[in-house]
């Protein structure tokens, strides 16, 4: 217990080195490496805390995707960053307020562990007693996201499904695009034949990349995982395939059309199991009526939900990295 | 017995530790990116082995094993491509090893 403690404080510190380095550098792409350090580093945190669904989720998402996303960006825009002017006390006024206000607040958070604390008592022992009786799958966090906080969850879909639309907005969904022009992704001959060796390890990881996906996707009832987590590691197979042999080859794999569909349908899917519920004559996002036995319902609508979060996912994240991918270099 | 196995499995992990730590010394310490990168990769395949050796004893004939040894794998083939992606990035990118940085400096100061 006291080792596990030093080794937070010890993580901790590295993350408060890891974030100033990652401010304070001007080369932003040791920034983004940093970034993608941080995210590990807090991954860790979280599951010396027993998050192990938030700390898969990430590692996956904070420390695969985006890091692949901010490359992406790197590689439209410049490298390093324009020298700020050197003093700002403004900023500098902001900065002091709100850390002072922060450590006030920390002061008024219960102890770690605190079997007492707001979270322990409100309705966390209801989702812990209850779960096996309502739903019956071991991992109570799939539950409360699925089912109990069904409409939050939702929510974070159609967030992940907007946030897909706007990148599409803001990079067009078709750019003109000049053949030999200076993508990001080498596709030339000459960048490929040094890559030889990333390419053969690469093709033998893709499938079980992709099947670890599928694990992580259909086994969220029982242990860390579901649609979040799995739709990045399913789209990161891809990235993988589209930066080994080239952007148009992993679109003549799943071209834009299906890309949008699977981007808007995972979104739909989960409306839909919403809508069958109030159909089957329950409220909406109400699983219990869709099987003639209330658990197999609930276990039957968290399957197909977490599909649904998952396709959605893979989706809007493929459809930013080709975005991303499909540009060029401005200027 | 148990004994035993707990002594091995020490002696695996601090090996492996050892190892990691003179991984991160080398790369503080070397002079350019490409024995940086010796100094890392190699330990990337050796710490790593070590250490999961060690908790492979500890943790016995069981799923967490297969699970182990599953990382291992996956390191053992990733680690190395990672270096070697990194080292031809860097040769196409136009570093330059040690020995030509130091010609260079010599014909400048020559010329």
């Amino acid at each position: 217990m006291f080792m596990t403690e030093i080794f937070s404080a010890f993580l901790l510190t590295l993350l408060v080195v890891t974030a100033l380095a990652a401010v304070k550098t001007r080369n932003l792409f040791v920034s983004v490496m940093l970034t993608g350090i941080y995210s590990l580093l807090i991954a860790i945190n979280f599951f010396l805390l027993d998050a192990a669904d938030v700390a898969l989720t990430e590692a996956a998402v904070g420390a695969g995707v985006a890091t692949v996303f901010f490359l992406g960006a790197l590689a439209l825009t410049a490298e390093k960053e324009r020298t700020p002017s050197a003093y700002r006390p403004v900023a500098i006024g902001i900065f002091i307020a709100v850390t002072l206000v922060l450590g006030y607040a920390t002061l008024g958070m219960p102890s770690y562990g605190d079997p007492d604390a707001p979270v322990h008592v409100h309705v966390a022992p209801f989702y812990l007693e209850k779960t096996p009786e309502f739903i019956d799958i071991p991992n109570i966090v799939t539950a409360v996201l699925g089912s109990y906080r069904g409409y939050d969850t939702l929510g974070e879909v159609f967030v992940v499904f907007t946030a897909g639309i706007g990148v599409m907005f803001i990079l067009g969904v078709r750019p003109s695009r000049k053949p030999g022009g200076t993508a990001m992704i080498a596709s030339g001959e000459n960048g490929l034949r040094h890559y030889l060796i990333p390419r053969v390890v690469g093709r033998l990881f893709i499938p079980f990349i992709l099947l670890f996906g599928l694990y992580v996707q259909f086994h969220g009832e029982y242990s860390p995982g579901g649609g979040f987590q799995a739709g990045a590691i399913i789209a990161s197979s891809i990235i993988l395939y589209a930066l080994l042999e080239g952007e148009e080859r992993a679109l003549r794999l799943i071209p834009r059309r299906v890309l949008n569909g699977l981007t808007a349908g995972g979104a739909l899917l989960y409306g839909a199991v919403g809508v069958a519920g109030m159909l089957a004559g329950g409220n909406f996002l109400d699983y219990s009526v869709l099987a003639s036995d209330p658990v197999k319902g609930q276990q039957m609508g968290l399957l197909i939900i977490e599909a649904g979060v998952g396709i959605t996912v893979t989706g809007v994240l493929l459809t930013i990295f080709h975005a991303f991918a499909a540009r060029e270099r401005f200027g | 017995m148990e004994l035993a196995l707990d002594i091995a499995s020490w002696i695996l992990m601090s090996a492996g530790g050892a190892f990691v730590f003179i991984g991160g010394l080398g790369v503080l310490r070397m002079p350019d990116l490409f024995t940086r990168m010796h100094a890392a990769s190699v330990t990337d395949s050796m710490g790593p082995p070590l250490i999961l050796a060690g908790i492979m004893l500890q943790s016995g004939l069981s799923l967490a094993t297969f699970k182990l040894v599953a990382i291992l794998v996956f390191l053992m083939l990733t680690s190395p491509t990672a270096s070697n992606a990194l080292a031809s990035a860097a040769l196409l990118a136009g570093t330059k090893t040690l020995d030509e940085a130091g010609d260079d400096a010599e014909a400048e100061d020559a010329s």
